[in-house]
C-alpha cells in the first residue's frame, strides 16, 4: 500500500531522515514513536505526499508521488485521511460542513449522504456540535471531529499526528477505540504519537507495529513495547 | 465552441458548497467592485469619446473632401471673362459635379463677420470665388491647376488639402488617444484585481492549505476565488456603464454651435457598445484571477 525504499528527506544539505525502507500492508495498524523533532510528521508528510522524499522513493499506492501531477496527486490524497496535530479547520464553516469538506471538494452531493454523515458524527460523539464553529469546541472534541473528516470518504488509509495531544486520557481512549474500529474496518492506520499509555492500551485490543524514529532513521521497526 | 460553453457554464454555475469553502472578504470584495465600476464608468467616457472623434474625423474628411474653391484675382475687365473660363473648364473636368461663381450677396455674407454689415464690396478688389462640389473620387488637382494655369492665369485652386490634412490628422490622433485609454482602462482593473486576488489568496493560505490536504484539486480551489471575483468585477462594471451611460444620456443634443463637445454622446446604434463593458471586465477579472490563483497554488503542495 505505501512503500519506502531507502528514502530520506532533508532541507538546505541537512539529512532530516534517511535510509527509511519499510513497507505498510493494507489493514496494518501502525504506532510512530520518537523524541520530539525527530521527524514523525515529516514522516507522516511523506506519506501523503505534502513533501516529496528528497533521497531514495516512497510509493503511495504503487505510485511515486513526484511523477504525478499535482492533480494526480490531489486524487491520491483522497484515498488518505489525515488527522493533523492542528486539526486545521476552515474556521468560518460549521463543523458539519468542515466534516463533509473532503466530500464537497470530491463534488460529491453532501445531501445525498447526509444520514452517513449524521451517523459519523454520532460515531464521534459530536451531533449536538454540527453547527459550531471550529473555535467554540474543546480540543477533543476539535480531535474527534478531525478524526470524522478523515474517514468520511472511507479512505484506505487514515494518518494521525498526534490526535490525543491535547485531550485527557479519557479521551484518548476514546479517540483510540475508534481508530481500533477502523483499523477492524480493513483500514491501514499510522498514528505518530509519544505517548506509550495509548501504544500498551492499543496492543491489549489489536495488533500493532511500532515504528521508532531516531537519528533521523527507523530504528525499531517492528519492536514491541 | 460548445465546451468553451460548457466551461463558462461550469465556473459560473456555483457549485454545491464550493462558494462556501472560501471565507467572504468584505473589504477586498468592496474593492473589487468599486474599481470595476469607476473603471467601466470611464470606460463609457473613453469609448464615446473614441466613436465621436471617429465621427468626427469622417465628417471632417468627407465634407472637406468633396469641396474645393477656385479664387480668380484678375482686373476687373478681365474679371467676367475669366469666370466663365473657369466655370467652363471646371464643367468639363471629370470628378466635378457642379461649379457655381458666388454671388456678390453670398461673398460679402462671408467678409462680413470680419469687416462689418456695410462693407462697401464694390469699392474693393475683391476676388471672385468659385465653388466646386466633388464626385466619385474627385478630380485631379495637378491637372486642373495646369488648365487653369493656361486658360485663366489669374485662377488658383484650393482644395483644401491643406486645411484638411491637419484636422483630420488631429480627429485620428484622438480616436488613437480613446482607443489607447480604453485599453488601459482595460488593464487597470485586470492589475488592480490581481493584487486583490493575490491578497485574497494570501490571506487565505490557511483555507487553501487545508483544501488541498482533503484532495481538493488546483481548479476547485481557483474557480472558488475566480467566481467571487468575476462576479464582483461583472456586477461593478454594470452599475459602473449603466451611471457612464445615464450620465452621456443627459449631455447636451448635438449642435453646430456648441461643435464637438455637444457630439460627445452615442449616436444610434452605438449605444450597444458601452454594454460590452461589464462582460468585458469579467472577463479580465477571470483571466486575471485565474493567473493570480493558479500562481499561488503552483508554489504550495
Amino acid at each position: 500500500m505505501i512503500e519506502l525504499q531507502d528514502a530520506g528527506y532533508g532541507y538546505d544539505g541537512r539529512a532530516l531522515l534517511s535510509s527509511i525502507s519499510l513497507s505498510l500492508a493494507p489493514g496494518s495498524f501502525h504506532f510512530l514513536t520518537g523524541p520530539s523533532g525527530a521527524g514523525k510528521t515529516t514522516f507522516l508528510k511523506l506519506l501523503y505526499a505534502e513533501l516529496t522524499a528528497t533521497a531514495g522513493r516512497v510509493n503511495i499506492f504503487g505510485q511515486d508521488p513526484r511523477m504525478l501531477s499535482r492533480d494526480e496527486v490531489s486524487d491520491m490524497r483522497r484515498r488518505i485521511g489525515v488527522v493533523h496535530q492542528d486539526c486545521q479547520f476552515l474556521d468560518h464553516l460549521p463543523m458539519r460542513e468542515n466534516v463533509a469538506l473532503p466530500l464537497t471538494v470530491a463534488r460529491r452531493d453532501v445531501s445525498a449522504e447526509a444520514d452517513n454523515l449524521d451517523e459519523l458524527l454520532s460515531w464521534v460523539g459530536l451531533s449536538g456540535q454540527a453547527a459550531s464553529l471550529p473555535p467554540e469546541l474543546s480540543g477533543g472534541e476539535r480531535q474527534r471531529a478531525a478524526l470524522a473528516r478523515a474517514v468520511i470518504t472511507s479512505p484506505e488509509i487514515i494518518l494521525a499526528d498526534e490526535p490525543t495531544g491535547n485531550v485527557d486520557w479519557e479521551m484518548s481512549q476514546k479517540l483510540l477505540t475508534l481508530l481500533v474500529q477502523l483499523n477492524k474496518m480493513g483500514k491501514t492506520i499510522v498514528v505518530a504519537t509519544h505517548d506509550l499509555n495509548l501504544i500498551r492500551a492499543a496492543k491489549a485490543q489489536v495488533s500493532t507495529r511500532v515504528l521508532r524514529i531516531a537519528g533521523g532513521t527507523i530504528q525499531a521497526a517492528g519492536a514491541d513495547l | 465552441m460548445s465546451a468553451l460553453m460548457d466551461r463558462i457554464n461550469a465556473l459560473l454555475a456555483p457549485e454545491k458548497g464550493a462558494d462556501r469553502v472560501v471565507p467572504p472578504t468584505g473589504f477586498t470584495a468592496s474593492l473589487t467592485m468599486f474599481s470595476s465600476g469607476a473603471m467601466a464608468f470611464l470606460a463609457v467616457f473613453a469609448m464615446a469619446l473614441s466613436l465621436a472623434t471617429t465621427r468626427l474625423a469622417d465628417r471632417w474628411g468627407a465634407e472637406l473632401a468633396r469641396s474645393s474653391t477656385v479664387r480668380i484675382s484678375a482686373p476687373e475687365e478681365q474679371m467676367a471673362a475669366q469666370t466663365s473660363a473657369v466655370v467652363a473648364i471646371l464643367e468639363t473636368t471629370p470628378g466635378v459635379r457642379s461649379a457655381r461663381a458666388l454671388s456678390d450677396a453670398e461673398q460679402k455674407a462671408l467678409l462680413e463677420p470680419w469687416f462689418g454689415p456695410d462693407l462697401p464690396l464694390e469699392n474693393l478688389p475683391v476676388p471672385q470665388l468659385i465653388e466646386v462640389v466633388e464626385e466619385g473620387d474627385g478630380f485631379d488637382p495637378q491637372g486642373l491647376r495646369l488648365r487653369l494655369q493656361a486658360e485663366a492665369p489669374g485662377a488658383a485652386l484650393d482644395d483644401h488639402t491643406r486645411w484638411r490634412r491637419p484636422l483630420v490628422d488631429a480627429a485620428n490622433r484622438l480616436r488613437t488617444l480613446g482607443i489607447m485609454s480604453l485599453l488601459l482602462i482595460a488593464a487597470t482593473p485586470g492589475a488592480m484585481i490581481t493584487l486583490a486576488a493575490n491578497a485574497a489568496l494570501s490571506a487565505n493560505a490557511q483555507v487553501v492549505s487545508v483544501l488541498r490536504l482533503v484532495g481538493a484539486r488546483d481548479r476547485y480551489i481557483a474557480n472558488a476565488f475566480v467566481r467571487r471575483f468575476t462576479l464582483r468585477a461583472f456586477v461593478g462594471a454594470l452599475g459602473g456603464t449603466l451611471l457612464g451611460m445615464i450620465a452621456m444620456a443627459l449631455l447636451p443634443e448635438a449642435s453646430t454651435a456648441g461643435g464637438f463637445l455637444t457630439g460627445l454622446g452615442f449616436q444610434g446604434i452605438h449605444w450597444f457598445w458601452p454594454l460590452t463593458v461589464p462582460p468585458l471586465a469579467g472577463v479580465v477579472a477571470l483571466l486575471a484571477t485565474r493567473a493570480a490563483a493558479q500562481r499561488t497554488l503552483k508554489g504550495l503542495t
